[in-house]
């Protein structure tokens, strides 16, 4: 009896999340009156507006996560080795962009980086385009910061440190040769987990009024009917894609880490 | 002048001081032990030199050259870790090469170098091997390649061989002894294990509550103890009480016998003091050499193959002795009365 509610239980959530991703993609394969066809997904690739906001939001992303690597390896590495009584606060300080919506913290971009300001970075694209990056970044440290504190766990940082210490390494080595290399599948899932979040991000971008991937997806969904369907289906793959990657990375860390 | 010398060094974590005025001279080439129970100051030590803590007070000179404000990539001392840490990313080859490629050595000559410390450790066959592909007493001698391949001017040791089993680790301390003396290295090796310290260095210093108690050779450690704790912390020590008789002529009552031990006591007349045997002292065969006979019940008898262990109650302390086997003669039964013979040449006052 117990087992029957459990796939009950299980049946009834599947349903839920499926059924309106079957009728979505039903429905984005519709375009073409009585048959189904790619008509919509054509149209949706063939719009340069695609291409553009779409490589736009894939710069970006390519760029957070560098920007995202650079700020968090280093800290958490430090600190894993010379401040553990920091790390809560940290690890408070990283949750904050999951409780402040990225709304507030856009309107705060904007009142301290305006045009009148003492550093008025979207006076110019370059700028603006900067700022969007630093708050993807700030939206991905809760994931980028777990991640990467998670990989460091797996190996020991104060010895390994200290080994390469005693060999004349100075600290830009230990960092780049030693501890990014033994945290680089942690810090690839958090890159995925970043690259979904930037691809499909909208508040900041639409904000901020750059050409991002997010924004268009909305445009496209005010005005056309089944484009935004076919558009929708794309940015799940992409999603998934990356979340599978995700899975590959982990396993793949996990056979590469035997036990000795 | 010595190689490397510590001056008055102190070190204090907050308000608790766990090295107290340490000083020590160390020649050229030797291999000194550091030899303490854990807490005892020795690992801090050690990372004082490494450059990882900075000492409170006090001086670190290696080589004429002050180093105790040196950061720990600016020393040239190359160090071997309890848990081996051995770079995960890297196979074996570069693990070796590290030290050497951030020197900027040539490649040929980063790879020669490399080569001729594989050979030492003969793990040449293993170059392209990962960490995890590895036993722990290779991944042991590999950081012992590692640390020795950039020509450090001293190697440190933290306890090597404790994450290592039984066999392997005396294996292992041999295998370090011999490429020590064979590259003429000046080695501080830290461990709690009294065996190991005896067996391997040229001195050892036994540390106690962040001091050194005595600093001296394996055999004046064991056959001379400063100490009650050096007595008591190498090796196994059966402690007696006895009063001292007579202080010139060296006579003191042990248990319901007077007899002289042959050297000079610490106390006077009618003082307690505190006489020390060691377990190889004492001999139960028939005409055995000793002046002091000691009558006891066997307490527990324990057959070890080459030797048998056994405990002597004499009517308060239980005193414990080896003997040899001997396949003629039976091993001593439990209760049986017997009688110990040992010489007083072989016992030890102890000062405090």
């Amino acid at each position: 009896m117990k087992r029957f509610w459990a796939w009950g239980a299980l049946i009834v959530g599947l349903l839920y999340f499926i059924l309106p991703l079957i009728g979505m993609t039903n429905f984005s394969l519709k375009m073409r009156r009585g048959v189904y066809s790619f008509d919509a997904y054509a149209v949706v690739l063939g719009d340069p507006r695609f291409q553009q906001t779409f490589t736009y939001s894939v710069t970006l992303a390519l760029l957070t996560i560098i920007v995202g690597v650079v700020l968090v390896v280093p800290t958490a590495y430090w600190v894993r080795l010379k401040l553990p009584w920091l790390r809560p606060y940290i690890e408070f300080i990283t949750l904050l962009p999951l409780v402040i919506p990225a709304i507030v913290i856009v309107f705060g971009y904007i009142r301290l980086y305006n045009t009148s300001s003492w550093l008025p970075l979207t006076a110019t694209s370059l700028g603006t385009d900067a700022l969007l990056v630093f708050g993807y970044t700030t939206l991905a440290l809760p994931y980028m910061y777990r991640a990467v504190d998670t990989g460091l766990r797996t190996i020991d940082v104060t010895t390994l440190t200290e080994a390469a210490q005693s060999m004349g390494a100075g600290w830009f080595t230990i960092i780049g040769k030693v501890i990014l290399p033994n945290v680089l599948l942690a810090v690839l899932s958090g890159a995925f987990l970043t690259f979904a979040i930037v691809i499909g991000e909208f508040t900041m971008a639409a904000l901020l009024n750059r050409p991002a991937f997010g924004p268009y997806m909305q445009l496209l969904g005010a005005n056309r009917a089944y484009e935004p369907a076919a558009l929708a289906v794309i940015a799940f793959v992409i999603t998934w894609g990356c979340l599978g990657l995700i899975q590959l990375v982990s396993r793949f860390q996990k056979s590469a880490q035997r036990p000795v | 002048m010595s190689f490397l010398t510590l001056t008055h060094l102190q070190k204090s974590f907050g308000p608790t001081k766990v090295v107290h005025d340490f000083n020590m001279a160390i020649e050229k080439g030797e291999f000194i032990s550091f030899l303490g129970p854990s807490g005892c100051g020795k690992t801090t030590v050690l990372r004082m030199i490494a450059g990882f803590e900075t000492p409170t007070g006090g001086s670190i000179v290696i080589n004429g050259r002050d180093q105790t404000e040196l950061k720990p990539n600016q020393r040239n001392i190359g160090m071997v870790f309890q848990a081996y840490a051995l770079f995960p990313n890297m196979n074996v080859f570069d693990n070796v090469a590290f030290g050497l490629k951030i020197a900027g050595k040539p490649k040929a000559e980063i790879a020669a170098r490399v080569q001729e410390m594989l050979k030492l450790i003969h793990l040449e066959h293993l170059a392209d091997r990962y960490p995890y592909q590895m036993s722990g007493g290779q991944q042991q001698r590999v950081a012992l390649a590692r640390a020795l391949a950039p020509k450090p001017q001293v190697l440190l040791l933290d306890e090597p061989l404790s994450a290592l089993d039984a066999k392997i680790r005396v294996s292992l301390r041999e295998e370090i002894r011999q490429i020590q003396q064979q590259l003429g290295i000046t080695t501080v090796f830290v461990t709690h294990d009294q065996e190991e310290a005896l067996s391997i260095s040229d001195r050892i210093v036994v540390m106690n509550a962040g001091r050194a108690d005595q600093i001296g050779t394996p055999f004046e450690i064991y056959n001379r103890p400063a100490t009650r704790f050096v007595a008591s912390f190498v090796g196994t020590l059966s402690l007696i009480d006895a009063t001292v008789v007579n202080a010139s002529e060296s006579t003191v009552k042990l248990g319901e016998q007077v007899v002289s031990l042959k050297k000079p006591l610490p106390k006077g007349e009618g003082e307690k003091i505190t006489v020390a045997m060691r377990p190889e002292c004492g001999s139960l065969a028939e005409g055995a050499r000793g002046d002091i006979a000691i009558n006891g019940k066997v307490a527990s008898s324990h057959f070890l193959g080459s030797v048998i262990r056994t405990k002597l109650d004499v009517g308060g302390p239980v005193l414990s002795f080896d003997m040899f086997n001997d396949p003629g003669r039976a091993p001593p039964a439990v209760g049986e009365t017997v009688t110990l013979k040992v010489a007083a040449d072989d016992l030890m006052v102890l000062a405090d």
